[in-house]
C-alpha cells in the first residue's frame, strides 16, 4: 500500500479536479445526507408529522442531553478509552441538582454551577485512575456506572424530587425570547371562538429568523475568509462553482429549520446551549493544540508520548471534561422532567456511545469528528422519533436501531478500505 | 560455488562418515527494494553443531525463517533438500513435521500459562480435544529432565528466570522429535552462567545424535561449540570453515571485509565547543530494578560533529538514548546531562526537548509517528507551540506551510502533505520523523537506527540531511548497527558494549575490524 508520487514541486494557486473535490465533499457530508435521507425517509412514512415545526423542536428536546454527552464522548473515544459511566452520573447528577433546588431551595444558577462542578470532580476521580493508575477505562467506568447508579438511589430513596423552580424549567422547555415581536405573514384563520387554529396560516418567531439569517452570513464569511487564506498563500481550493452550491445548500438547509422553529415557537434554549458546545468542540478539535493532542495520543500513544505530549495529564483533563458535560446533560434531563427520579439516565451512556460510532470516530482511536458525533446523534434520535410516530414497537425499534449502528460503522470501514 | 568444493573436503579431513542432513541450494529471498539473501547455500551434516556468524542484519534470521516455512515454498528462490527429500514448506507446521524446529530470538512463551501448558502450546495432549493433564504433566516431568531443569511443571513462565525460559523453549522443541534445531542467537539475553549451562546442554544433545544450528554473534560461544563455521555477509555466504580452521581474526575478516564503496556523502566537518555532554549515566531495567542496564556511560558531542554508537544488539544504546530523553526508558537512573556546558533538566520529554535535545527512534511505527494521520499533523506535533498561539490556537496556514516547507526539504515523496503517514515507504516516514524532530529546532538530534530497513538510495538522502544538520552547526548522535555506515559518516565513534563504552575511535582510524575487536575483548573482560 506504498503510494507514492513525484518528489514535491511547488505549484501556482492551484484548483483540484472537480470530481476529486465532490469525491472529497461526498465523503464529508456523507454523514449529513444520510440524516437528509433517513428524515425524508420518515417524512413520507409519518405522511408529514415528522417536519412539523412542533415535531422537529421535539426532536431537538428529546435529543439535547444526548448531543451535549457525545461531545465529550467523542473526546474520550478520539483519546482511546470509552466511558460507560455518562448515564449514571447524569442521572446522580439530576439528582443532586433535585436535592438542591428543591429539598434546599438553592439558587438555580448556583445550584447548576456546583452541580457541574460535582461532574468535572467525579470525570477527574474516575480520570485519576484512567490516566495515572493504568487501569483500563472501561473497569474505572463501569465501575462508575454502578457506583453512581447506586448513589443516585440512596440520594433520593425510591422518591422523585420535583418540581424545580421555574427558572431552571427554562433551561429545557424555554424557548428564546421574541425581541422584535412576531412577523405575521399570513393570518392563521380562526376558529368560530375568535382563536387561531393551530398550523394554519404563516406567522414566524422573528428573532429566530434572524439568528438564522446572521448564521448563514457568518458561514459565508468564515468559508470566503478561509478560501481567500488558502488562495493567497498558494494552497489547493476545491473549483468555485462547487464551493458555491455547496454553501448555498447548507444555507437553505438552516434557513429552512430556522423558519420551522420560527413558525412554532422558536429556537429552544436548550439549542442555543448546543449551538455554542458544538462550535466551541469543533474548535478545540480542529483549532487547538489541546484538541490535536488528543488526536495524536489517540492515533499512537507512544509516539505522542516520546513527542513532549503529557499523555497521563490530557488523559485526565479529557475525563473532567467528560463528567462536567454528562453533568449538564444531568441538569438538562431533570429540567425536561422537571423531577429527579430513580432511573433518570439509565441506558443513556449506550445511545451516546452509538452517536459517536454512527458519526465515523474509530473505536481505535485517534479517528472521529465532533460534527460527525452530532449528527449522529441526530440519526439516532429522528429514527427514534420517527419509529415512535409510526408506532413501531419498542421491541422492533431497538433490532432496527442496533441494526443501523452495525450497519453504519462497517459501511465506513469499507469506504477507509477502498479508499 | 565455493561452499559446493567445501562439501567435499571433510572427506579428506576424516569426518568422512557424516551425511548430509540439510542441504539449502541457491536461496535467494527478496523484499520489497531489498535483496535480503541473494545465492546462499548451506550445508549441514547429521551430528553436527552448525554455527552461522554474520553481522545484524546480514540475513542470517531470514535464512533461518525460509528454512522454516516462515516464508513459505514460492516467495523464495532455490531448493531445500532435507534428509535426502525435497521440502517445500508452506508453514512452520511443515517444517515441524519432518522435524525442523526453530527457536527465535524472542521467546515465544505465553507468560501467564504454566510451564506445562507452554510445553504443549498448539500441541496439546488431547484426545477429541479433551486435554489429558496427567499425561501432559508427566511428559512435561521428562522433558524438564532432560534439559537439566528443575521446576516444577505448574510454575508459571512469567515466574522463572530468563535463562530457564530458553529451557522450557528447548524442552518444546524436543517434545516434537526435533531432528534439526535451530537456535537463533540464544544466549542473547542470558547471563554468562546461563549462557554456559546452555552450551554444555547443547553438546550433551549432540552426543545423544542430535544436528543443530546455531545463529550467534558471539565469537567465544561459537569457537567453544560448533563443528563448522558459516559466515553470511549482504545476505550471501562467504565461506564455511571447519573447527580447525575458525580463529577470531579469520570469523571478523569474513563477517566484515566488504569494501567501502562510494555510499556515502562527503562533508569536511567544522567542528567546534562541546554543547552535548553525559556523564556517569546509570539506568536500571524497568521491571528488574536491581539489573543495571547502563553502568556509568560517559560521553560528549562537539558542534557541528556527527558521534556515532557502535554495538551489537542488546549492548544498550537505545536504552541509552531513550533514558537521556526525558527517561523515556527505565527506572533509578542517574547521572547528568550537560548542553552548552550547563546541566540540563531532561527528566520529561518535554524538559529535553526545551533543553534542545530531539531523539528520532529506531521503532518509527511504534515509537515515531501516528501512522493512521497525515504528514503534516506528524510534522508539527513535536513543537505544536511552534505554529500555534499563546492561547493554544492552532495557526492553520503557518503550520501547512511548515509542512510544505519540510517535506520540500527532506524531499518527501507523497501527493501532499496530506497524504497518511501509514502509507509511505519506509524511507519517507522516516524523513517525516527526521522533519517532526527537526521542526523543534534542537541544538543536539539523538538519531536511533535512522536508515533501518530502507533502501539505499534513501539512506544516502537521509546522510544528506545529517550532514547538513552537522554543517548548521548541530551535535548529532547516530545510533546504528551497521558499522559501514558509521565508518561511513562519523566524525567519532564510541563503542558500546553490555552497557559500558568499551572504546572511542576517531573516524579516520576508526575500522570494523577494531570495533568488532574493542567488543569481543570488552566480552572477554566482562566474562572474566
Amino acid at each position: 500500500m506504498t503510494t507514492e508520487t513525484a518528489a514535491p514541486t511547488e505549484a501556482a494557486p492551484a484548483r483540484q479536479s472537480m470530481r476529486d473535490a465532490l469525491k472529497e465533499n461526498l465523503r464529508q457530508y456523507g454523514l449529513v445526507l444520510a440524516l437528509l435521507i433517513i428524515m425524508v425517509f420518515f417524512q413520507v412514512m409519518t405522511s408529514g408529522i415528522l417536519f412539523l415545526p412542533v415535531n422537529l423542536t421535539n426532536v431537538v428536546l428529546q435529543n439535547s442531553y444526548i448531543i451535549v454527552m457525545a461531545l465529550g464522548m467523542l473526546l474520550v473515544i478520539v483519546a482511546g478509552h470509552i466511558d460507560l459511566s455518562v448515564g449514571s452520573v447524569a442521572g446522580f447528577v439530576g439528582a443532586v441538582a433535585a436535592v438542591l433546588m428543591v429539598d434546599y431551595g438553592l439558587n438555580p444558577l448556583l445550584a447548576a454551577i456546583v452541580c457541574i462542578a460535582v461532574g468535572g470532580v467525579i470525570g477527574g476521580a474516575q480520570g485519576y485512575f484512567i490516566a495515572y493508575m493504568k487501569i483500563p477505562s472501561f473497569i474505572v467506568t463501569l465501575a462508575g456506572m454502578l457506583v453512581f447508579k447506586g448513589l443516585l438511589l440512596a440520594l433520593l430513596g425510591g422518591r422523585s424530587v420535583g418540581p424545580f423552580p421555574t427558572e431552571f424549567q427554562m433551561l429545557s422547555a424555554g424557548f428564546i425570547p421574541d425581541v422584535i415581536g412576531r412577523w405575521t405573514i399570513v393570518a392563521p384563520a380562526l376558529n368560530a371562538s375568535g382563536t387561531a387554529i393551530p398550523n394554519t396560516g404563516i406567522v414566524l418567531h422573528s428573532t429566530t429568523m434572524l439568528i438564522g439569517v446572521l448564521i448563514v452570513l457568518g458561514m459565508f464569511y468564515a468559508a470566503t475568509r478561509s478560501r481567500r487564506a488558502q488562495e493567497s498563500h498558494g494552497h489547493e481550493t476545491e473549483p468555485f462553482g462547487l464551493f458555491a452550491i455547496k454553501n448555498a445548500i447548507m444555507a437553505a438547509i438552516i434557513m429552512f429549520l430556522m423558519y420551522k422553529f420560527a413558525s412554532y415557537r422558536g429556537l429552544p434554549n436548550v439549542l442555543i446551549v448546543m449551538g455554542i458546545l458544538t462550535a466551541l468542540f469543533v474548535f478545540i478539535t480542529k483549532r487547538m493544540t489541546f484538541g490535536r493532542r488528543i488526536f495524536a495520543m489517540g492515533g499512537n500513544i507512544k509516539a505522542a508520548a516520546l513527542s513532549g505530549i503529557k499523555t497521563e495529564r490530557l488523559t485526565f483533563y479529557v475525563f473532567v471534561i467528560m463528567g462536567m458535560l454528562a453533568a449538564l446533560a444531568g441538569l438538562i434531563y431533570a429540567a425536561r422532567l422537571n423531577q429527579a427520579t430513580p432511573k433518570a439516565g439509565a441506558g443513556m451512556e449506550l445511545d451516546v456511545i452509538a452517536a459517536v460510532f454512527v458519526g465515523g470516530a474509530s473505536a481505535m482511536g485517534g479517528v472521529g469528528e465532533v460534527a460527525g458525533a452530532v449528527i449522529g446523534a441526530f440519526i439516532m434520535g429522528v429514527m427514534n422519533n420517527g419509529m415512535g410516530i409510526m408506532g413501531i414497537n419498542i421491541d422492533w425499534q431497538q433490532v432496527i436501531k442496533g441494526l443501523v449502528l452495525l450497519g453504519a460503522v462497517a459501511f465506513d470501514l469499507y469506504n477507509k478500505k477502498k479508499a | 560455488m565455493a561452499a559446493g568444493r567445501r562439501t567435499l573436503a571433510p572427506q579428506i579431513s576424516g569426518l568422512a562418515m557424516a551425511k548430509t542432513i540439510l542441504e539449502m541450494r541457491g536461496i535467494t529471498k527478496t523484499f520489497p527494494g531489498v535483496k535480503a539473501l541473494q545465492d546462499v547455500n548451506l550445508d549441514v551434516r547429521e551430528g553436527e553443531i552448525h554455527a552461522i556468524v554474520g553481522e545484524n542484519g546480514a540475513g542470517k534470521s531470514t535464512l533461518m525463517k525460509v528454512l522454516s516455512g516462515v516464508y513459505p515454498y514460492g516467495s523464495y528462490e532455490g531448493e531445500i533438500h532435507f534428509a535426502g527429500q525435497e521440502c517445500r514448506f508452506n508453514g512452520i507446521h511443515d517444517s515441524e513435521r519432518v522435524g525442523i524446529v526453530i527457536i527465535h530470538q524472542e521467546l515465544a512463551l505465553v507468560p501467564l500459562l504454566s510451564i506445562t501448558e507452554n510445553l504443549f502450546l498448539g500441541n496439546e495432549q488431547a484426545k477429541f480435544g479433551v486435554i489429558d493433564w496427567h499425561s501432559a504433566r508427566s511428559r512435561a516431568k521428562k522433558l524438564l529432565a532432560r534439559v537439566g531443569l528443575n521446576e516444577n511443571p505448574d510454575t508459571l513462565i512469567t515466574n522463572i528466570g530468563v535463562g530457564k525460559q530458553q529451557l522450557v523453549e528447548i524442552a518444546k522443541a524436543l517434545s516434537k522429535e526435533v531432528r534439526l534445531l535451530i537456535l537463533d542467537e540464544p544466549t542473547a539475553s542470558l547471563s554468562e552462567k546461563d549462557s554456559h549451562a546452555l552450551l554444555d546442554l547443547l553438546l550433551e544433545f549432540k552426543r545423544q545424535g542430535m544436528t543443530a544450528i546455531l545463529i550467534s554473534h558471539k565469537l567465544n560461544e561459537v569457537k567453544k561449540v560448533a563443528d563448522r563455521v558459516t559466515v553470511i555477509r549482504d545476505g550471501r555466504t562467504i565461506e564455511t570453515m571447519d573447527r580447525d580452521d575458525v580463529s577470531e581474526d579469520r570469523i571478523i575478516t569474513s563477517m566484515v571485509g566488504r569494501t567501502m564503496e562510494d555510499r556515502y556523502p562527503t562533508r569536511t566537518p567544522k567542528i567546534g565547543e562541546t554543547i552535548f555532554e553525559v556523564k556517569d549515566w546509570v539506568v536500571h531495567h524497568p521491571l528488574h530494578p536491581d539489573r543495571q542496564i547502563i553502568k556509568g556511560i560517559n560521553l560528549s558531542v562537539r558542534k557541528g560533529e556527527v558521534v556515532g554508537i557502535a554495538g551489537l544488539m542488546g549492548a544498550g544504546r537505545t536504552e541509552f538514548a531513550m533514558s537521556v530523553f526525558g527517561r523515556s526508558y527505565g527506572t533509578k537512573v542517574s547521572g547528568e546531562v550537560l548542553v552548552h556546558g550547563k546541566p540540563a533538566d531532561t527528566t520529561t520529554v518535554e524538559k529535553a526537548v526545551a533543553a534542545g535535545l530531539a531523539y528520532a527512534t529506531e521503532d518509527r511505527k511504534t515509537y515515531g509517528l501516528n501512522l493512521i494521520d497525515h504528514i503534516k499533523h506528524n510534522v508539527t506535533i513535536a513543537n505544536l507551540s511552534g505554529v500555534s498561539s499563546r492561547a493554544g490556537v492552532i495557526d492553520d496556514m503557518g503550520e501547512l506551510k511548515v509542512a510544505k516547507d519540510f517535506r520540500k526539504r527532506t524531499n518527501i515523496r507523497s501527493s501532499s502533505v496530506y497524504q497518511v503517514t501509514g502509507n509511505l515507504s519506509g524511507g519517507n516516514q522516516q524523513k517525516v520523523v527526521l522533519s517532526k524532530w527537526l521542526f523543534s529546532d534542537p541544538d543536539v538530534l539523538i538519531l536511533d537506527e535512522p536508515t533501518r530497513g530502507i533502501d539505499v538510495g534513501a539512506k544516502y538522502e537521509i546522510y544528506t540531511i545529517i550532514n547538513k544538520l552537522a554543517d548548521e552547526g548541530k551535535g548529532i548522535l547516530v545510533i546504528s548497527s551497521e558499522m559501514p555506515e558509521l565508518l561511513g559518516i562519523c566524525d567519532r565513534i564510541y563503542v558500546l558494549n553490555e552497557g559500558r563504552i568499551v572504546g572511542e575511535l576517531a573516524g579516520h582510524e576508526a575500522s570494523q575490524e577494531k570495533i568488532m575487536r574493542a567488543i569481543v575483548r570488552g566480552e572477554e573482560k566482562a566474562a572474566s
